[in-house]
């Protein structure tokens, strides 16, 4: 049995939940194991589970849970069903849950993972390394498997026809060790994480003034702002939108990078977004041996004109 | 206080990734390893403030062979007081944290602190290995840290936002960037880190939970395809068709 962490926030499951229960379809498939999915934030049936892949579906507690009491959740029930496989993903939840629950099961644990296949009848797990620049395929010998996925990798389907079925099982709640005193949240764009769009700038702004045009670039899409290291070092933007090796490692659909050189330390956080757009008015700035598409010439010209000729086609459609 | 900072080695940024014939294994020739960041720049020196504000003591542990030595070195002359090295090459994450958490048991810390990860494995998988095995609270990728007695309020990662936390120690917590600044070694740190302890211990029996089947460095991108800064109609099309985000 294959046990996958589902988390239902504001009765929505999250994206990157789903991610984690998509990898977990791959797995039963070349396994041939079900899959059971516990629920997280709610006690409401997500009837749509089934086509994402569950077979089961366990709603332990509508409660907010600290994450010592979901560990403990998990683990009461990976022995309650002899799970093999406990898949989640590697978001805020996932960091502080699946190396724990690593030690308590006696687990394999690969974290970070970004695909799997098949290797006769074993899975074979793939992750990034050495800050993106490469990446490492490992298997699980072990009896029980711990796998964190990273999230925006996995493609979320929903095309399986299973009918997932609540079951009544009980749990205890654990006391908890950790006692959470707030949920601060930063931004109310989608988290940098999880963002599919996302558009970012560096020193070529020369001013943190003159970051109106990169917001309107990015909500003209639809996309979260990013920067690179120096520009939140010196204040001018947020420290949650520094992305790089000492950042935050994101994969996006699309990174568009304006005035940003391209140092191998920012790209050790980007480099593994699908597609990459760069505007640097340097010819030789190093980040366009790593783009798709680039544009040699003054951002100060380019973004605003680029901006005008988006709202030009929205309002024509 | 009683604190042990958890330290590793990764190869500097700049240093080519090159794997051996049969892609199994990292080929160290020439690479230069250096002090992981996070546990050097936040771990170590949260550990350092959190001693002078309520006095104790900061041990740093690696489980590494002998070529580590430099690194711990420079741990002692950034201002820990003693280091741990147990001779041994992990076999994976499991048995790096086994490896810690059996010097842990005996020696009474209040707090161990971790990097938010190593930066050639980029896990993050050791602190929370760590906490299980002791059966401690795990904060993972904490950017703000409160200390009053034994009682911390901890800043961690949540999407978009932080999570504040209370926990009293014993924990294990690892740090992301916020919850300290760099500090640079002097002269006198370096002369005095010279006579601080550095033990070193043999590890316990261990084996492998996971195995590498290849290592594969990325196929390089199609070169890149330049768009006219003058025609900027071209780059919204690649937006509308290619991309299709609009
Ligand atoms: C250990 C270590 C870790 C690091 N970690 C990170 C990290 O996580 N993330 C990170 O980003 N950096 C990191 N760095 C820093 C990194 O090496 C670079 O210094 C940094 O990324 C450069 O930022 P930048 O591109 O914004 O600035 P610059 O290098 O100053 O580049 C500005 C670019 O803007 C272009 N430009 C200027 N004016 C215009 C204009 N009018 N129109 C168009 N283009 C223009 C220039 O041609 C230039 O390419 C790290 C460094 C070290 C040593
Ligand atoms: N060999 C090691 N010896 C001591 N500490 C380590 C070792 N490997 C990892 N760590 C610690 O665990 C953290 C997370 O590492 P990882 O799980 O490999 O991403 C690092 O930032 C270090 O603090």
């Amino acid at each position: 049995m294959i046990i996958t962490v589902v988390e239902i926030q504001d009765n929505k499951i999250k994206k990157t939940s789903l991610e984690a229960l998509s990898l977990a379809s791959k797995i039963s498939e070349i396994k041939g194991i079900k899959i059971c999915a516990v629920c997280i934030g709610s006690d409401q049936l997500p009837v749509e589970l089934g086509s994402y892949g569950a077979d089961e579906v366990i709603l332990p507690s509508a409660e907010a849970l600290e994450n010592d009491q979901i560990t403990s959740l998990i683990l009461q029930i990976s022995k309650d069903k002899s799970a093999s496989h406990i898949v989640l993903s590697l978001n805020s939840t996932g960091k502080n849950i699946a190396s724990v629950l690593a030690a308590k099961l006696n687990a394999g644990l690969i974290s970070g993972v970004i695909a799997v296949q098949a290797k006769g009848s074993d899975v074979t797990y793939t992750k990034n390394v050495f800050s993106g620049k490469a990446t490492a395929t490992y298997s699980i010998p072990n009896a029980v498997s711990v796998i964190a996925v990273s999230p925006n990798s996995i493609p979320v389907l929903s095309d399986k026809q299973k009918i997932a079925t609540k079951l009544d099982t009980r749990f205890s709640i654990v006391p908890s060790k950790l006692k959470t005193l707030e949920k601060r949240i930063i931004t109310g764009k989608t988290p940098l994480a999880e963002a599919s769009i996302v558009v970012s700038a560096g020193r070529g702004l020369k001013d943190p003034s003159n970051w109106n045009i990169i917001e309107d670039l990015a909500d003209l899409l639809g996309a979260t702002t990013a920067c690179s290291r120096p520009v939140s070092d010196i204040g001018w933007r947020p420290h949650h939108e520094h992305v790089g090796q000492t950042g935050l490692a994101i994969r996006p659909n699309v990174y568009i990078a304006i005035g940003i050189s391209g140092a191998i330390q920012h790209l050790a956080g980007v480099n593994n977004s699908r597609k990459i757009i760069v505007i640097n008015k340097d010819p030789e700035a190093p980040f366009f041996k790593a783009a798709d598409y680039g544009i040699c010439g003054d951002l100060f010209e380019i973004v605003p004109k680029l901006n005008e000729a988006i709202k030009k086609y929205k309002s024509n459609t | 206080m009683k604190i042990l900072v958890c330290i590793s080695k990764t190869p500097d940024t700049t240093s080519k990734i090159a794997f051996d014939s049969s892609n199994k294994k990292f080929v160290e020739d020439g690479v230069q390893f250096i002090m992981n960041p996070y546990d050097e720049w936040y771990a170590l020196v949260r550990g350092l403030e959190l001693k002078e504000q309520l006095g104790g003591q900061v041990d740093v542990i690696h489980v590494g062979d002998q070529n580590s030595e430099s690194i711990i070195r420079k741990a002692l002359a950034i201002g820990a007081d003693a280091a741990i090295r147990i001779d041994h090459t992990p076999v994976d994450s499991f048995d790096t944290a086994s490896q810690i958490a059996e010097i842990a048991k005996s020696r009474g810390y209040d707090l161990i602190f971790l990097g938010k990860e190593t930066l050639d494995h980029n896990g993050s998988e050791v602190g929370g290995l760590v906490a299980g095995l002791l059966d401690w609270p795990y904060i993972a990728y904490a950017s703000k840290l409160t200390q009053q007695n034994d009682t911390a309020i901890i800043e961690s990662e949540l999407e978009g936002g932080v999570r504040v936390i209370e926990c009293k120690v014993p924990f294990v917590m690892s740090c992301a960037k916020g919850i300290a600044e760099q500090r640079i070694p002097n002269m006198m740190g370096i002369m005095n880190s010279k006579k601080k302890p550095l033990e070193v211990i043999s590890p316990i029996a261990s084996e492998a939970k996971i195995e590498i089947e290849k290592f594969e460095l990325p196929s390089g991108k199609a070169s890149v395809k330049m768009l006219s800064p003058d025609n900027i109609d071209e780059l919204v099309d690649v937006f509308k068709n290619e991309l299709k985000i609009l």
